[in-house]
């Protein structure tokens, strides 16, 4: 649940999410769900020239199961309050 | 919460899925679950190669179970018509490692 909250709070923000199967897309955070399924929008694929596999898609939805990585804007992470979250949920949660 | 996947908003699109073995399917999202399996229609599958241009196989009405997908893309028809696909040279997708 930590980091369905978590990401919910970082509706909006850009990030790069990494697959396991190597690709890299880039985008706007649209939406995630309760497996971390991830909704992103207007999506750039990260090497263009060696994926040009998603040329044409512009928003897409990515299965949780699948992503490796997802790279944050470092102002988009507030350390402090996340090892507090972390503690909690180690704790009771 | 919704228990399943979002994918209402592209239902009766064109959409492109990227499954876990490393395939590119085209085709109209006609339906959905909770567990991301899909049902495909007019679909084809757009293979990639570094020697020749892309090669489209038609599929026609497909069922695709969810733990074999890795993305869900939406076609921007415009955009994808507007791409030479005779011309694109391309490593095939790598399958997903877990």
């Amino acid at each position: 649940m930590l980091f369905f909250s978590y990401f919910k709070d970082l509706v909006g923000r850009e990030v790069t999410v990494e697959l396991k199967n190597d690709l890299a897309i880039r985008g706007t955070l649209h939406s995630v769900d309760q497996y971390l399924n991830i909704k992103l929008e207007n999506t750039r694929v990260v090497d263009q020239d060696k994926f040009p596999h998603m040329l044409s898609v512009r928003n897409c939805f990515i299965r949780g199961s699948v992503v490796r990585y997802v790279q944050l804007p470092p102002d988009g992470v507030d350390i402090e309050l996340l090892h507090d979250a972390t503690r909690r949920e180690a704790r009771g949660g | 919460m919704l228990g399943g996947p979002g994918l209402e908003s592209v239902v009766d699109q064109f959409i492109s899925v990227i499954t876990n073995d490393g395939r590119n399917i085209v085709g109209v999202l006609k339906g959905f679950d909770q567990a991301t399996n899909i049902i495909l229609d007019e679909s084809h599958e757009r293979v990639y190669s570094t020697k020749e241009g892309v090669q489209q196989l038609v599929l026609g009405l497909y069922i695709i179970r969810g733990d074999n997908i890795g993305v869900i893309g939406e076609l921007d028809e415009e955009l994808d018509a507007s791409l030479n696909l005779s011309e694109l040279r391309a490593h095939p997708l790598k399958p997903v490692i877990h």
